[in-house]
């Protein structure tokens, strides 16, 4: 392969990744606080479909985005409601919110589609784009994608180095104590839900406004379940989020290029490949139940309500 | 933060009251999107809800529909019962038509009795053995039934989809993505002249009843219940973890790709690269509404086809969007799940007096620690 | 009322505080006056209402009604950090730690202000040198002991210099040796001023530490002395409303061997849990053996080893009736006699969410209740009502959901259900924890009357107490080892309390001997 077919591929797989490693982001933080929010799935849609129309309303991306990161917080905020408030079950209430963002998203997309529209650019940072190789290899990006790597390094530090991220660390692991010494459960379950909720619309939205900037119902095929997996795969750790986004988004990229290097296997069989990765991925990481044990937030998927 | 308490005894009432209290406020939320998208919305409503049911023939849809709800459902039903998560029954269907398609399709023109009972089975097996790759995982190697049991829906698809584009496509179709139409003797016979209702829903039906009678009469169905609601009781009673989940996905398999069978040996008649509106997912739905009870399961079944069926009729007469129809069963669980509170909890009012209370029982250390 | 404290402002005043929950009164007007510098006892039977009040005034829980007054000014407590930001500093029984965390992580959570990583490090070494506590500011808490980590919690509370300290049942985690090393600790505290709320259900403690005491009953307050000048009758008296009830036990003979654990090494794929090594145990018919030692030791383990949750990989590492039975399932087990009470009593005991009758099914499913796979309900419920006439259950018969009972209810129910399947050998864990006197009374009579009709009994417990009142013999088990079980009457509480602490390896040799003699 030489440098010219190896640049675009590259491009391609980190534009697959993105999304993939913003809704995991956004899950981990929810995770973390020992919430399971299964509606990845159907906050991206939404985060798509709002982003989308928002966009090609106002023509403005940044809006569209804004619009995307809105709906997605308030798709979450219903599964918030519902599960801290109203205790009702975490995983009924996420695959609820899953078929809602389905079908909300199908409802009002039915007027957006066939239409399209300017992508994300790509930014054009003088000096460092105008290396050779490393210049239209690592400098030619849009916003989006620098900003899941600024999102990495924010996370790495907040749980790593920040007080808020140990105490949201210690209400995932026991909210009855951390209730005890007298922090608001609550309150901090609801922000964190609520920021998986925008990374989630966030990482729509990158799929309607700069991957394929158009809208198709269903169009995030099933990337919200597999950034579910990916937080999984990752021990819920965010540098390996992040690899494990790469690595997926290479997987995706496989079944454009595959024909393309000769690989004769018909295109549905290449595009099972990101499913099929997924459960052998988790397959790999949960055979040794030690490794989940130690890893995951103790109290994840369980209820709590402070008595009062 | 609403004033809630818990109740010393969940509510009964609640319990049968709840999936009402959703359907009534489904409804509302109705209401106003039919008065938002400028439609006269209780014209809309009898559109959607009541005309579908004035011809025999749409009686007859609104059965067929519901048909494919209640295999799921019962199927889910039993296995979130049990806290098995499978939310794969989309794809279990679909590899569950794939199965009995293929038996079809190799038996093609020779018309014999035993083609469909085998094609029947192979559906199932199908669906079995689909939901077998989630069971092996997680008992063998802890893996998440949910993420597998859903990653195996698209795997599912895109195999169909290969199929009917490639090895199994119609020769002389003209080149569409669908294979030859099922003879007579592979399709399901039909209850009555001019509907399209065929005897799977009378099968669904003896299947409600099987299925109450495991769950509310065998020992097996009671292991089940324990290992779903206290899978450490479950441990300690003795009762496998392993069992538990194999046949909790085995059955929720096996039934979803019965519907799968009866959706291409019955309304469709062929194999095409989509076979169902998502009557599998729909079915996680009917199987919560339903209250994880068979004979809820039938009952939300048939709400739930009312409006697949309601949401075509008001996209023929009313222009409006069929995909109102996923709207509706999302927000029908939403508003369930919101409701359910009430079944543990009730508002606090104002405090009782102090005579009222019950005296102080020793030892709710549980409760008081 | 004690007269002998010298009259200034209390540091502390509870006045008519109330507290109502749905089915039951925790609180009922209760009165509590704290002085400065006193060590101060909450007494009270499991249920009392003890810690509801102490949440109420670390502003964990509001109360309904009533007024508290701090340092003679009436304050509301709204949250444990205000509460803290006072100088109220709190020991919770069941700790507020997280095991992930370190243990100045775990400090840093509760501190107030934030303190440099490395400096808060140098002054928890300080504060424990200072009071005899040593703790290791970067240890993981999951690797540390119960004791270790209630010095931990201890730490946290001096950290922030506290005016007035609540320790929940801080002894129950303890050695008798450690027990004497706390209470050298709280003296020192107390005599720099700072006062002491001292909640407990154990007279000898009390009268042992405290300078004045309120007792509650019921969620009421039933005196106000001190506790020096009260004889144990009298305390029980105003405690129970009666006297503390003894339990009848006459000698036995053990008859033969009915549980042997041979060599038993297990490890855990819980990563925080205790690996089990080389356990010797033999329980004879006609006999009560007790495991002592402080939770956390492997109890867990073991219980789940013999139970049958978790099968070891050999076979004849159990023997239950003289059959080998190491990798049987529970229901396995149940058929060659073994029966057994968990400590969990929701969830694992018992399912809360199903009525009592279904709960019999749980360990009762032989063929008079399920034939040909099909339940039969009304001998499911005829049973569950047998249990609950026989052992005074109270609740709303046999349709009452588990977990609408209380704790000492559901306890006489799960232990009953047990007891009427005719054991041939019976294990229990905690067969008092959380229940109430008589309750606690009525299950432990039960478990003699087992033993002497000639069952094997095997008591898992924590209170040496009742180790000393129902048992044979005592074993302790302290980091998944077992140390010979010796006869009741030849031990004490000094000699059991240092096994606690695992030194049982020298003395391991001698005990044998007497413990063989006394089988002579």
């Amino acid at each position: 392969m030489n440098t010219a077919q190896f640049i675009p591929i590259f491009a391609s797989v980190v534009a697959a990744a993105t999304p993939l490693a913003y809704a995991a982001f956004g899950e981990l933080v929810t995770e973390r606080a020992g919430i399971l929010n299964l509606g990845v799935e159907g906050m991206m849609l939404v985060g798509a479909i709002a982003g989308f129309a928002v966009a090609s309303q106002t023509g403005s991306l940044s809006l569209g985005f804004a619009a995307a990161i809105l709906a997605g917080i308030l798709l979450s905020l219903i599964f918030a409601v519902l599960t801290l408030t109203l205790q009702t079950n975490q995983v009924a209430t996420g695959l609820a919110l899953t078929l809602f963002g389905v079908g909300l998203s199908a409802f009002v997309g039915r007027s957006y589609v066939g239409m399209s529209l300017n992508g994300l650019p790509k930014l054009d940072i003088p000096v460092l784009g105008d290396i050779p190789f490393v210049g239209p290899l690592l400098f030619h990006f849009d916003i989006v994608v620098y900003g899941s790597l600024a999102l990495l390094f924010a996370l790495q530090w907040f749980f790593g180095r920040s007080y808020w991220g140990l105490v949201v660390r210690a209400i995932g692991e026991s909210p009855a104590s951390a209730h005890a010494i007298g922090y608001p459960v609550i309150r901090i379950r609801y922000l964190s839900i609520l920021f998986g909720g925008a990374m989630s619309g966030l990482a729509g939205a990158y799929l309607s406004l700069a991957i394929t900037p158009m809208w198709v119902e269903g169009m995030t095929a099933g990337r919200g379940w597999i950034a579910l997996a990916l937080v999984v795969f990752a021990t819920w750790k965010p540098m390996r989020v992040l690899l494990g986004a790469y690595l997926f988004g290479g997987v995706t990229i496989l079944q454009f290029y595959g024909q393309g290097m000769g690989v004769h296997v018909p295109s549905e069989i290449l595009s099972m490949l990101p499913y099929v990765v997924t459960i052998f991925v988790l397959v790999l990481i949960s055979r040794n139940p030690k490794t989940i044990l130690l890893n995951q937030p103790m109290s994840l998927g369980q209820s709590f309500y402070p008595h009062s | 933060m609403p004033n809630l308490e818990r109740r010393a005894q969940p509510s009964m009432v609640m319990m049968f009251a709840s999936p009402v209290i959703a359907a009534v406020c489904m409804l509302i939320t109705g209401y106003l999107l039919f008065t938002l998208l400028g439609k006269e919305p209780l014209h809309a409503f009898w559109v959607f809800f009541i005309k579908p049911l004035t011809t025999a023939y749409g009686i007859g849809e609104w059965l067929l529909k519901a048909t494919p709800l209640i295999l799921c459902g019962l199927g889910l039903a039993i296995g979130f019962r049990a806290s098995v998560f499978n939310i794969g029954a989309e794809g279990q269907l679909t590899i569950g038509a794939i199965a009995a398609g293929g038996v079809g399709l190799y038996f093609n023109g020779v018309n014999a009795p035993w083609i469909l009972p085998l094609m029947m089975l192979a559906g199932i097996v199908g669906g079995m053995l689909w939901a077998a790759i989630p069971a092996l995982l997680r008992t063998r190697f802890n893996t998440s039934e949910i993420l597998v049991s859903l990653m195996l829906v698209y795997v599912a698809q895109l195999l169909l989809g290969f199929l009917v584009q490639g090895p199994w496509r119609d020769p002389d179709g003209f080149n569409f993505p669908q294979t030859k139409m099922f003879t007579e003797s592979e399709m399901l016979p039909l209850l009555m002249e001019g509907l399209r209702t065929n005897i799977s829903f009378i099968l669904a039906l003896l299947l409600v009843a099987a299925s109450w009678f495991y769950s509310h009469k065998m020992f097996a169905g009671f292991r089940m219940q324990v290992s779903g609601l206290a899978p450490a009781a479950a441990r300690y009673a003795g009762f496998s973890e392993k069992r538990n989940v194999w046949l909790a996905l085995l059955i929720s398999g096996g039934m979803a790709g019965l519907a799968g069978m009866g959706e291409i040996t019955g309304p469709i008649g062929q194999l095409q690269p989509v076979i169902s509106p998502g009557y599998g997912f729909a079915a996680i739905i009917v199987a919560y509404v339903g209250r994880l009870h068979p004979l809820g399961v039938l009952l939300a079944s048939l709400l739930m086809s009312l409006l697949y069926l309601g949401g075509e009729t008001a996209q023929m007469e009313l222009g409006l969007p069929s995909a109102v129809t996923g709207l509706f069963q999302g927000l029908l669980l939403f508003y369930l799940l919101a409701a359910d509170i009430f079944i543990n909890f009730r508002i606090k009012t104002r405090k009782r007096p102090l005579e009222q209370a019950e005296p102080v029982k020793p030892a709710l250390s549980e409760e008081l620690t | 009322m004690n007269t002998s404290i010298p009259v200034t402002h209390p540091r502390l005043e509870l006045r008519g505080i109330t507290k109502i929950y749905p089915s039951v009164i925790a609180n009922e007007n209760v009165d509590l006056i704290v002085r400065p510098g006193e060590i101060h006892a909450v007494l009270g039977e499991n249920g009392a209402g003890k810690s509801t009040l102490m949440k109420i005034i670390y502003g964990v829980t509001k109360p309904d009604a009533g007024e508290m007054l701090w340092e003679n000014r009436e304050v509301t407590i709204e949250s444990p950090a205000a509460a803290r930001r006072m100088g109220i500093g709190m020991v919770f029984q069941h700790f507020s730690l997280f095991e992930t965390l370190t243990v100045a992580e775990n400090i840093s959570l509760a501190l107030d202000t934030a303190i440099p990583p490395a400096e808060l490090a140098k002054r928890i070494s300080e504060v424990s040198m200072e009071y005899g506590l040593p703790v290791d500011p970067h240890r993981l808490v999951h690797s540390m002991s119960v004791g270790e980590r209630q010095r931990v919690e201890i730490v946290r509370c001096l950290l922030n210099d506290p005016r007035l300290l609540i320790m929940d049942e801080p002894t129950s985690v303890l050695t008798p040796q450690a027990v004497l090393k706390l209470f050298d600790t709280l003296r020192r505290l107390a005599s720099e001023g700072c006062s002491i709320l001292y909640i407990s259900h154990k007279l000898d403690e009390i009268q042992a530490l405290c300078d004045s005491a309120t007792i509650l009953r019921s969620g009421r307050v039933t005196g106000t002395t001190s506790p020096k000048q009260e004889t144990r009758e009298s305390l029980a008296q105003m405690m129970i409303g009666r006297e503390l009830p003894e339990c009848q036990m006459d000698a036995s003979t053990p008859g033969e061997t009915r549980l042997l654990i041979n060599h038993l090494s297990l490890s855990t794929i819980d990563p925080f849990g205790t690996t089990l090594k080389d356990i010797n145990l033999e329980v004879r018919g006609g006999e009560m053996v007790g495991i002592a030692g402080i939770s956390g030791n492997g109890q867990k383990e073991l219980l789940a080893a013999l139970s049958g949750e978790q099968p070891a990989m050999q076979d004849d590492v159990t023997q239950i009736c003289g059959v080998a039975a190491g990798k049987l399932n529970p229901a396995q087990r149940r058929k060659l006699g073994l029966r057994f009470v968990p400590e969990e009593r929701l969830g694992r005991g018992a399912v809360p969410a199903l009525s009592l009758a279904l709960n019999a099914m749980l360990t009762n499913n032989d063929s008079s209740m399920v034939r040909h796979g099909l339940i039969s309900y009304q001998a499911v419920r005829s049973f569950a009502r047998d249990v609950i006439d026989k052992f005074n259950v109270k609740c709303g018969g046999d349709k009452a959901l588990a977990g609408s009972l209380s704790g000492g209810n559901l306890q006489k129910f799960i232990v009953g259900r047990e007891i009427m399947l005719a054991p041939k050998v019976m294990i229990v864990a905690q067969p008092t924890w959380g229940v109430d006197v008589g309750a606690a009374q009525l299950i432990r009579q039960a478990l003699i009357e087992l033993r002497n009709q000639g069952v094997a009994v095997l008591v898992v417990s924590e209170e040496l107490e009742e180790l000393f009142m129902i048992c044979d013999r005592i074993a302790v088990i302290a980091d998944g080892r077992l140390s010979p079980a010796v006869p009741t009457a030849q031990t004490s509480v000094e000699q059991i309390g240092l096994w606690m602490s695992g030194e049982f390896k020298h003395d391991a040799e001698s005990s044998q001997n007497e413990s063989e003699v006394a089988h002579a």
